[in-house]
């Protein structure tokens, strides 16, 4: 049984690229969307996700997420420094493709997932303490976690929660994570008078997630079969029906429909659909992406206002809600007609799934917030989270990087 | 010196900088420096939206043309600018006049009313 299939090797590694092209797509989603003194810090962030958890990830990362099971908790050392990570496959992931090729294909999430978290606390964090940040909330968050929902032993797994592509994983730590993170650090200055310098840039950052976003969908397949295939249909009707709901939210409210509001609804429905991919039927992926977009327009228009906390580019309120519906969702509509490695939600009269997806969420909600907690307070007493009032008003370009990204003047 | 030199300011809507630029070309203006600004007066700007954030936008896109007159009349041309522009409504701009102490050209040093001709021979 342990013979690699080429074609769902070829298959993983396009999967694999095309996931990879999603974090610099985000850098551009978000670099849009704040002013142009500060495009190039924002852009940053996804870069240095890129660059420290490539390297965390074959040094210890791997190992923490899918190495030998400890308590159900986390992995061993047993793949530290990819030793034993080679062309063999690993049969308690994919039994066809190489473990080299599922190692790749998992590095690519574990870099957007702290990408993604850059969102809430754009405009004002200080970049070294965003990169220390990056490395200790990818091994002490996003590995343990990891684990718990796809390692084999780990304790979600094990009690038969579904997670078929991250809503866990990536979606819900994120955007908590991003919540924590903007309530920590504070709001910025001025906040009202914020505008997005570039949307074209964050409406190719949209199209780029969406294009990337097959591969990380259909590629959690880890196989060139019908779950692979269902997968990729419900990712793509799902952007949809999100989008559309979005656009009819605001054309009712508005009686306009923005760009920003299609880019917006385009990635709750992409975030929304992740848990459960693989898992729901495409008639269902419009439900789950139609009300996902009602509800992250609701959230990010009337209730974050309310709230009056600063997550800058609502990783919360599209990464977090989408992500927190779309697993209560999967419970909701998975079935074993799907996929038959998974199981039946409510509609197909199952309505202990919906508990164990709550259980999965409230455990992911509950560590990610105070982990980050943690994380942030232990990097406070060594620096400053936050630019200075000076750096903050010159733009962090400047002020922390040292360049301009449109010059000053046109020549 | 009798010579005497205006600087007409022309501020109006960015859409009818062709029509405007045609009409002065027409009365003998061959010169003018042309920028974007963002003005606001007493026209009523516009609601923009950004996901939940809502804002009253008043300082609205102008365009603005300078123009420096010596041997055309100042009437000439403000009156050529009102005819092109004018609508009777909010936002069809304003003109500012101003004297102009001297003129230089660059390019062959002439001052005054020389730096303002422009004749096939001297370029």
């Amino acid at each position: 049984m342990n013979a690699v299939n080429a074609a769902d090797t070829s298959f993983i590694i396009f999967a694999t690229a095309l996931v990879m092209l999603m974090t610099p797509g985000l850098a551009l989603f978000y670099g849009g969307m704040v002013r142009k003194k500060n495009v190039l810090s924002t852009t940053v962030h996804s870069y240095a996700a890129m660059v420290i958890v490539s390297i965390q990830w074959v040094l210890i990362g791997y190992t923490l997420c899918f190495g030998k099971d400890f308590a159900g908790f986390i992995g061993n050392f047993q793949f530290f420094g990819l030793q034993g990570v080679g062309f063999l496959p690993n049969i308690n992931y994919a039994t066809t493709i190489p473990q080299s090729v599922f190692m790749l294909f998992q590095l690519m999430f574990a870099i957007i997932t702290p990408a993604l978290i850059s969102g809430a606390i754009a405009e004002r964090m200080k970049f070294i303490a965003f990169a220390i940040f990056i490395l200790l909330w990818s091994t002490l968050v996003y590995d343990p976690i990891a684990h718990w929902v796809w390692g084999a032993g780990g304790w979600l797994r094990n009690l038969g929660a579904l997670d078929f592509a991250g809503g866990n994983v990536v979606h819900i730590s994120s955007g908590v994570s991003g919540l924590v993170a903007a309530l920590v650090i504070g709001k910025r200055k001025k906040l009202k008078t914020i505008t997005p310098h570039n949307l074209p840039m964050t409406l190719i950052g949209a199209a780029l997630l969406w294009f990337g976003w097959f591969g990380f969908n259909a590629g959690s397949a880890l196989a060139v079969n019908g779950v692979a295939l269902n997968a990729f249909i419900t990712t793509n009707t799902s952007a949809a029906a999100a989008a559309l709901a979005w656009a009819i939210c605001e054309l009712v409210v508005r009686k306009k429909v923005s760009s920003l509001g299609i880019a917006s609804g385009i990635v709750v429905g992409l975030v929304a659909i992740t848990p459960g991919a693989g898992f729901v039927s495409p008639m269902a992926s419009l439900v789950i992406g139609g009300f996902g977009g009602v509800l992250c327009y609701y959230f990010v228009t009337v209730v974050k206002p309310k709230l009056g906390y600063d997550d800058a580019l609502d990783a919360f309120g599209c990464h977090g809600i989408g992500g927190i519906w779309g697993g209560i969702a999967t419970g909701i509509f998975a079935s074993k007609a799907i996929n038959s490695a998974g199981a039946n939600g409510l509609i197909h009269g199952n309505i202990k799934l919906v508990g164990i997806q709550l259980i999965a969420i409230v455990a992911t909600i509950a560590y990610s917030a105070i982990m980050t907690f943690i994380i942030l307070k232990v990097i406070s007493m060594f620096m400053s989270l936050r630019a200075t009032s000076e750096e903050e008003s010159d733009g962090l370009d400047v002020s922390l990087h040292g360049e301009e990204a449109y010059g000053g003047i046109d020549i | 010196m009798d010579e005497k030199f205006s600087k007409i300011d022309i501020i109006t809507s960015s859409s009818r900088y062709e029509e405007l630029k045609e009409a002065l070309n027409a009365i003998g203006i061959s010169g003018m420096t042309v920028s974007n600004v963002l003005g606001c007066g007493i026209q009523k700007g516009h609601k923009e939206f950004y996901r939940g954030l809502s804002l009253d936008i008043n300082l609205l896109p102008k365009i603005k043309v300078e123009v420096v007159v010596c041997d055309i009349p100042v009437d000439l041309v403000v009156e050529t600018a009102k005819k092109v522009l004018h609508t009777g409504k909010m936002g069809d701009g304003k003109i500012f006049v101003y004297e102009v102490k001297n003129i230089i050209r660059v390019s062959n040093g002439a001052e005054g009313r020389d730096a303002l001709r422009y004749t096939e021979d001297k370029v």
